[in-house]
């Protein structure tokens, strides 16, 4: 039977990694992911969970372990944080490139220095180019349910690639919030066992990944990008079938808010688009036309979608949690880079928010929308990136 | 070699390959030095089969080495490691 509990994030996504049946977990702590591989140790120890629970040496041997089990044929899952990923990074392009369904729980963190255990984008999005799928969440619910579609489309045929399922620390990981868990039976009629292209086998052997010359690699990565296309389209039908049955659903690719008639619209990835919700009732009842899309996945980028949006508005306002030294919020970027050649083009700003864990509250982002405002009554970005709540 | 793909469509999603002899091609003629066995000095210990890296050297029923000269890289690691000095390295052209 469905149950509703009350548990922080972290905790969530062990529940998340047990509603899965995952059946391997390497595990290395770091600071604020730890708490996902101590609750699963937990399941595993009490026997709720019927997993091999691998205590490794380092994040990189994590991934590597989760690649070998999932190129064996079972599901893996493990989490990380910061500094644990970008020691994961080699290991990672393998993980893609071997087309390997592993979810893995990305607690967002800092990168140091100044060293810091707080809140931002800057691993995750470091990662960005790695063949990964990355989802973002905005509250404990989304966080397990996320877990359980990450499964179903990284293990689809037209995708196999692995997910993350990023998660702001501390906003997220370590706050306590209501989540509905479904009844087990009804998410193992959704999410069937992993069933591999190819599997390990010692007596059928072959060579899993291996060299490839310049006559093939191309095409091999083609069909990554051929992989990330599918994912677009499907994960807006395993959201909505997913939120048919347990009653969840997050907008697909973009969690959009008040966008129909909005003037400007707020683009956010993670909490930040809870708070923005906030800030545009405040705003609409003071009669301004304001809108929120939340980015729920970064990669696939929702091209397509941020295109549609942009014919309907004036003004884009972008708030990114994270900064691409020597350029630009990700968001900007990439939002920018949708709409060029299209013509009629609404008006985007970047703001550079809430680094290092800086809270980014509604308050924060009234100020953002109400600066966004004034340029667009102006017709014209005073400036192209701005840094929010910056000491002078 | 292995490349056998005309076409996107019939490739796998990542490399894969069967373990099969020389798939890479004969990578004898790699070899710049050419290692000979005097089966008289040889005791058959068996080092030199064990640690050939490129499993060239095939066991023979008494125990004596055959190096198969056609995946032989010539590294030399089995005239090292012989006891004996019952392998020697020769320049491919004397």
């Amino acid at each position: 039977m469905a149950k509703v509990i009350i548990d922080t994030a972290n905790h969530i996504a062990g529940y998340g990694a047990k509603a899965a049946r995952v059946q391997v977990v390497p595990a290395y702590p770091i600071t604020p992911q730890t708490t996902i591989v101590e609750k699963i140790a937990e399941f595993v120890e009490k026997g709720e969970m019927d997993a091999e629970y691998i205590r490794v040496e380092s994040e990189h041997s994590a991934m590597v372990a989760c690649i070998g089990a999932a190129a064996a044929g079972v599901r893996a899952f493990t989490a990380t944080s910061a500094h644990g990923l970008a020691l994961m990074h080699e290991a990672l392009h393998w993980a893609s490139g071997s087309r390997l369904p592993i979810v893995m729980a990305v607690v967002n963190r800092a990168m140091g220095p100044g060293w810091n255990i707080w809140p931002d984008f800057s691993d995750s999005l470091s990662q960005r180019d790695t063949g990964w799928i990355q989802f973002y969440c905005a509250d404990n619910q989304e966080v397990f349910d996320t877990i359980i579609q990450a499964y179903k489309l990284c293990e689809n045929e037209e995708v196999f690639l692995p997910a993350m399922v990023c998660l702001e620390g501390f906003i997220l990981s370590h706050t306590y919030m209501p989540v509905k868990i479904p009844d087990q039976r009804e998410i193992d009629d959704f999410l069937p066992p992993y069933n591999s292209g190819w599997i390990l086998d010692v007596d059928r052997p072959y060579s899993h990944a291996n060299l490839v010359s310049p006559d093939f690699y191309m095409e091999f990565r083609y069909m990554i990008q051929e992989a990330m296309e599918s994912a677009k389209q499907l994960i807006p039908r395993i959201d909505k079938e997913y939120g048919e049955r347990f009653g969840f659903e997050y907008g697909g690719l973009i969690e959009k808010y008040q966008c129909e008639d909005a003037d400007l619209v707020l683009v956010t990835m993670g909490t930040m688009g809870s708070e923005a919700k906030i800030t545009v009732d405040n705003l609409r009842r003071d009669g301004l036309k304001v809108g929120s899309a939340r980015v729920r996945v970064y990669r696939p980028f929702p091209r397509e979608e941020i295109q549609k949006l942009a014919e309907q508005v004036q003004m884009i306002a972008t708030i990114d949690r994270h900064i691409s030294f020597g350029m630009e919020g990700f968001l900007a970027t990439e939002i920018q880079a949708s709409l060029y050649n299209r013509g009629d083009l609404p008006l985007v700003a970047g703001f550079i928010a809430g680094l290092g864990g800086r809270d980014v509250t509604f308050k924060t982002i009234e100020k953002i929308a109400k600066k966004s405002l004034k340029w667009m009554r102006e017709g014209g970005v005073e400036k192209i990136t701005e840094w929010v709540d910056l000491k002078e | 070699m292995v490349a056998v793909h005309k076409s996107r469509k019939d490739m796998p999603l990542t490399p894969l390959s069967s373990p099969t002899l020389g798939s890479m091609g004969k990578t004898g003629y790699w070899r710049t030095f050419r290692p000979e066995v005097d089966y008289s000095k040889c005791t058959r210990c068996t080092l030199c089969w064990i640690y050939c890296p490129d499993a060239a050297i095939e066991r023979r029923e008494d125990d004596s080495p055959k190096i198969d000269y056609d995946y032989c890289k010539g590294c030399g690691i089995c005239a090292n490691e012989c006891p004996v000095k019952a392998i020697t390295m020769h320049r491919e052209e004397e």
